[in-house]
């Protein structure tokens, strides 16, 4: 296999030899081989895999994981939950990063400062951070306790945790600023003087941002927007920790076929399922953000 | 020039400014206060000032070991994501092969997928191949999963890297190994150092992989994890509150190496 693969490098570029680029070549694509995409493969085995009564993996091929899929409705209804929940992180990170990422990148004095400002959260562990807030909702934790203190309720808000609107609270607060990101980096990109031909040719402010910067930052928001919404599909650990029973997503059913009710082969359909919808994602925003990028 | 009038302004986009800065940082702050908080997390407004959840924090013999597992984890894992990491983003860059394209974006995929499959799937694998688990398949499964990080940071670095040293090295009778070493490498010494802290970070937090992957030794990710299930206490903010203390430094720490080699090739220019 290495030989055909070096032959077909030659030519490449004469500045470099066929063993320096054999060298930088082979090594990770053996690992990558034997690390991610064998991974990959067993994991679509397993998927027509089974167990056995005495808790044995079976090795023999069975489509019932997926007929299940199709049967059983709590996996279609936790499902759709996970990506209602999904679409909502994704909508309010985008209402939360964009007038954030056009105001630093138009507006504001002291840019630089503001920019690192939105990253320092991020060195701020993910689990830490989710924990925080259930300290900020739980029934007498600090957000009840101060409506209480200023006399605004007589009683704790109990909908605050344990409830999906404490998933989606937290999965916003954690994927803000990865979709302010790429935005910010899209729209520092359009070139000043775009806006400027766009002032002197008679249109007006609100007309340049939707006829001209708006457009030229879609690939920014394609890609915080798929950040948003594959990370947070994912996610098991926000809605174990604050999600209660009515915040359980299809990640949370997956890590519990993995543990207690033991069905791995059942888990790794779900996965899978999971895995061919966020590639689904990732090729349609691709192809959406080639479709609207100017080169 | 007023770019005022080209593009909308309003007063309401530094109101919404401040609220997404409030709305980012109330947690971290609502952490820090709570870590000396001497009643415990929870309850407005805190009262009892106190160090005694740092003192807890400093007998608390699991924890430490947990910290240092994850530094052994992370130093492991950089060495794993750097040595092919950059291989693979100079493989990217100036090297054709069949399925490249595959290659490169099977790399890249851990950076977008949710960690529960890259974990599930290595989980598969070292069941398949009757590995043990332990520490060394979390280092395993970080160092696999953080490539993609050394690659894309490399990957940039390469883009704005002048060639014409390197043919100049290799002109004067170098070989290709030497020009790795002494001129390639020492070029993308920034990439690398950023590479390097991000991956160091990353994977000091990562839980998703880890949460499938762990044998009997803790993380500290995974540590606090176990605690939370159990209950809140506030050794988690001391804790937390020290981590981010130190991240703060190791981010300004980068800036400041950054900015001095910058200013140091723009006096070389």
């Amino acid at each position: 296999m290495g030989r055909t693969l070096l032959s077909v490098a030659l030519d490449f570029d004469l500045m470099f030899s066929r063993a320096y680029r054999a060298a930088i070549t082979l090594p990770p694509l053996l690992w990558v081989a034997v690390f991610l995409l064998v991974p990959y493969l067993i994991l679509f085995c397993y998927s027509f895999w089974s167990v056995s009564a005495s808790q044995e993996i079976v090795h023999s091929w069975t489509q019932d994981n997926y007929r299940q899929l199709l049967q059983v409705n709590v996996y279609w209804h936790t499902l759709l939950r996970s990506m209602w929940i999904a679409a909502r992180v994704m909508i309010f990170s985008l209402l939360l990063g964009y007038p954030l990422a056009y105001y630093l990148s138009f507006h504001a004095r002291k840019k630089e400062l503001l920019y690192q400002l939105v990253i320092i959260p991020l060195w701020v562990s993910y689990l830490v951070r989710a924990y925080a807030w259930k300290t900020i909702l739980g029934s007498d934790g600090v957000l009840n306790t101060l409506l209480q203190y200023v006399h605004l309720t007589r009683h704790p808000l109990d909908f605050l945790l344990y409830s999906p609107f404490a998933v989606v609270l937290t999965l916003t607060h954690i994927y803000t600023p990865f979709t302010f990101l790429p935005i910010y980096a899209a729209l520092e990109h359009i070139p000043r003087n775009l806006v400027e031909a766009s002032h002197d040719l008679g249109a007006s402010p609100f007309q340049t941002f939707w006829r001209v910067i708006f457009p030229l930052s879609i690939p920014g928001v394609l890609a915080g927007a798929t950040f948003a919404f594959v990370l947070s599909l994912g996610d098991f650990l926000a809605p174990l920790l604050l999600g209660g029973p009515s915040g359980i997503m299809i990640s949370n059913i997956v890590v519990s076929l993995f543990g207690a009710a033991y069905n791995w082969p059942l888990g790794a359909a779900i996965s899978f399922c999971m895995l061919a919808l966020v590639l689904a994602l990732l090729f349609l925003s691709e192809s959406l953000e080639k479709k609207w990028s100017f080169r | 020039m007023s770019r005022e009038r080209t593009v909308p302004t309003s007063r309401w986009l530094p109101a919404h400014a401040i609220v997404v800065f409030g709305f980012l940082y109330l947690p971290i702050v609502t952490l820090i206060v709570y870590s000396f908080n001497g009643s415990g997390v929870g309850g407005f407004p805190p009262r009892d000032l106190t160090l005694n959840w740092y003192r807890l924090l400093f007998a608390d013999d699991a924890i430490w070991t947990s910290v240092l597992n994850s530094l052994l984890v992370a130093l492991a894992a950089m060495a794993i994501s750097l040595s092919f990491g950059i291989p693979a983003a100079l493989a990217l860059d100036r090297a054709n092969f069949p399925g490249k394209a595959l290659f490169r974006r099977l790399v890249l995929l851990p950076l977008i997928l949710p960690g529960i499959i890259t974990g599930l799937s290595l989980l598969m694998l070292f069941r398949e191949a009757d590995v043990k688990l332990s520490l060394l398949t979390i280092v395993l499964g970080h160092g696999t999963a953080l490539i993609s990080v050394a690659t894309t940071e490399v990957f940039a670095g390469l883009q704005k890297l002048d060639r014409a040293q390197e043919e100049a090295s290799l002109d004067l009778g170098a070989n290709y190994w030497q020009t790795f070493w002494r001129v390639t490498l020492p070029n993308l010494r920034l990439s690398i150092i950023g590479a390097a802290l991000l991956i160091f970070t990353l994977s000091m937090d990562e839980i998703a992989v880890s949460f499938f992957l762990i044998g009997r030794d803790n993380t500290l990710p995974l540590e606090i994890w176990g605690r939370l299930r159990r209950g809140i206490t506030p050794e988690i903010n001391a804790i937390s509150t020290i981590i981010f203390i130190f991240s703060l430094a190791a981010i300004v720490t980068w800036y400041r190496l950054r900015a001095g080699s910058e200013a140091q090739t723009d006096a070389g220019f």
